[in-house]
């Protein structure tokens, strides 16, 4: 493997973690879609910033960048406040705009130089080990690892400092508020947060696909955990994992790097939603399925009381003629009688059902609770 | 001498006094020009039908909202967060139960405001949690995700979650909302034993057929006071006339009648 592949791959880790991070409580706040506004509606900043400077590797771009994020959120909920437009309406609305202002400049006025708007939607990490960092004679790697790096310690020591405030804001924002905590300023430093993040991962993989890497693996890690904490790590080991994905399977298919690991986060968060424990489709299926049985079994056991109750005719506990009475299909019947059996619940004299006292509990506790 | 008049005055100052109280969302006023005093040691319902203002009532107290005029006074000062004298209990559907953490956590939230900014709770704060859970009959729940509890246990956590807070004042924004009848019985004997406690109770509710035996003081409201005082006292037809517009009849006789008319006095309210 060469130096090159190696600094693509640590960049392209640093990627997925550093936007992983803030996309878990984009996530939990419900506000996923804000990624994709903020991360568009940076350009402008970093365009305008980018002409008042004249250079791609001024912090200054990351300021603009900030500071337009901020804008979105804020123009977005004044239009939310009026009550004319619901939330999707409204960041429809502000995020094009801006965004749409942001290319017009940069066609209009930034001609020929590198920053162009195939870069800005796409990234271009393939060439990222070309643009190092040096100082002096000293080679320090690739100056994107570099800026990745430092927006990734900002989101680490932002996350693990407010980590409790974040939580309380995002949980119950109304007892954040009356205990002190400041939900809409958090909100908003979060909001720079998530700016920064957009930011810092553009350059690498473009300001449309940096969504993907925001949302996928939280989105994951959502499905296969109920600590946020561990949601934290598993969002961030996803990112990890959808990086080196997604850069074997450019290699594989002689395509964007950019676009497969995005494709891949996205194939991983399609293997989690089915294959989850608990929460995967399948998983809930198997549930299902065990608890159509389980009602089968029950219904025959409350079916079995009320005959007990009203001293029923023999008839109406013969195995046999079961179907009958339920209305049941054969199969269903009989499906239903094994699964009683097997749990105790029924049991079997010659060819009449009764109910064991396990049983005959069970189904009484099933009618109090009418 | 003079110590002991301020001792007295402490005591019979109102927990909570608000008053000349407007609301307003974009100059449509939700609370107008509303005086309210919540008596220390109580159980004080407000009551209301939808739309009435009753949790927008809580949230201006708490300064979550910010009234358009008037003054609020909680224990003769105005509340700053930090003087941790308000426990405040939020609708139990205005939060996110698929969130991914446990009873245990949710509980150790109510102690966010002792640790302020940035500390982490402590071995303490989590004993003490076990204490409150204890009390609400959840300590079999500890490590329980959220999102597997019934209404009823939702509800004990987020009361559970007051006790953590340790406050001389409590808001609870319909604590008796979607919880069966043992947990509602459960529920009050907690309040009750709060305020034998000396604290002071003041809850948003919906039940009329319940105020009598559950509560001490009640405020009606519909936007405007329609009454405050010892419950016997308010429970009058004509005040209940007064509160829900004509329809109080019906009103104090079925519950689900009340569900129904309110919901479309909410939307009136709205248009």
């Amino acid at each position: 493997m060469s130096s090159h592949q190696i600094d693509i791959l640590f960049l392209a880790s640093l990627v997925g973690v550093t936007c992983a991070l803030p996309g878990v409580f984009l996530i939990l706040r419900r506000v996923a879609l804000m990624s994709d506004a903020i991360s568009h509606a940076i350009l402008l900043g970093i365009v305008l910033a980018f002409f008042m400077v004249k250079s791609l590797s001024s912090p200054l771009l990351i300021v603009g960048a900030v500071l337009t994020g901020v804008l979105t959120v804020a123009l977005t909920e004044l239009l939310i406040n009026t009550r004319k437009l619901k939330k999707d309406a409204a960041i429809g609305l502000v995020f094009p705009l801006l965004f749409s202002i942001g290319v017009i400049l940069l066609s209009r006025f930034a001609g020929d130089v590198h920053l162009d708007t195939q870069c800005v939607l796409f990234g271009e990490i393939a060439f990222a080990p070309f643009n190092r960092l040096m100082i002096g004679n000293m080679d320090l790697g690739p100056q994107a690892t570099w800026v990745v790096g430092g927006v990734l310690l900002i989101n680490v020591t932002f996350i693990s400092l407010f980590y409790k405030e974040l939580k309380i804001t995002t949980f119950d924002a109304g007892l954040a508020a009356s205990l002190g905590f400041f939900p809409a300023l958090i909100n908003y430093i979060f909001t720079a947060l998530v700016s920064v993040t957009a930011v810092g991962a553009f350059e690498s993989v473009g300001s449309i696909l940096v969504v993907a890497l925001m949302i996928a693996p939280p989105a994951a890690a959502y499905l296969l955990t109920d600590r946020l904490f561990h949601m934290l790590l598993i969002s961030a080991a996803l990112g990890i994992l959808s990086a080196l994905g997604g850069y074997f399977m450019a290699q594989g298919l002689d395509a964007s790097i950019a676009g497969s690991m995005a494709t891949f986060s996205g194939i991983i968060f399609f293997l989690v939603f089915i294959f989850a424990p608990e929460r995967g489709l399948m998983a809930k299926l198997i549930v299902r399925k065990y608890k159509k049985w389980d009602f089968a079994s029950e219904t025959l056991a409350v079916h079995l009381l009320q005959a007990e109750q009203a001293h029923a005719e023999e008839n109406e506990r013969v195995v046999k003629h079961m179907n009958e009475h339920m209305l049941w299909s054969d199969d269903y019947t009989s499906e239903a009688i094994v699964k009683g059996l097997k749990e105790g619940v029924l049991k079997k004299d010659g060819n009449k059902l009764s109910l064991t006292s396990y049983g005959r509990e069970k189904a009484k506790n099933i009618l109090s609770k009418e | 001498m003079n110590a002991h008049k301020h001792k007295n005055e402490n005591e019979t100052m109102p927990a909570i006094e608000v008053t000349d109280l407007t609301v307003a969302y974009r100059e449509k006023p939700v609370l107008w020009d509303v005086d309210f005093q919540a008596p220390q040691r109580q159980l004080l319902a407000i009551v209301g039908p939808n739309g009435a203002g009753k949790s927008t009532l809580i949230k201006s107290i708490l300064g979550i909202l910010k009234p358009a005029a008037g003054r609020v006074l909680v224990m003769g000062k105005g509340y700053r967060p930090q003087s941790r004298y308000i426990g405040y209990v939020p609708q139990r559907g205005s939060v996110d139960w698929d969130f991914p953490t446990n009873v245990l956590d949710v509980v150790l939230m109510g102690r966010y405001g002792h640790l302020g900014w940035f500390r982490r709770p402590s071995k303490e704060d989590r004993s003490f949690a076990m204490e409150c859970l204890e009390k609400v009959g959840m300590a079999d729940f500890t490590n329980r995700q959220i999102s597997q509890l019934s209404g009823g246990q939702q509800q004990r956590v987020f009361i559970a979650r007051a006790f953590i807070q340790d406050a001389p004042i409590y808001l609870m924004d319909e604590p008796f909302a979607g919880v069966d009848a043992t947990t509602e019985k459960s529920i009050i004997a907690l309040l009750r034993e709060l305020k034998t406690k000396g604290k002071t109770v003041v809850c948003v509710h919906h039940d009329l057929q319940t105020l009598k035996e559950y509560f001490d003081y009640v405020m009606l409201l519909n936007v405007r006071r329609v009454a405050l005082g010892p419950v016997k006292d308010v429970l009058t037809q004509d005040n209940l006339r007064r509160a829900y517009g004509g329809r109080a009849a019906f009103l104090a006789g079925d519950k689900d009648e009340d569900g129904t008319q309110n919901s479309k006095e909410a939307s009136s309210v709205e248009s």
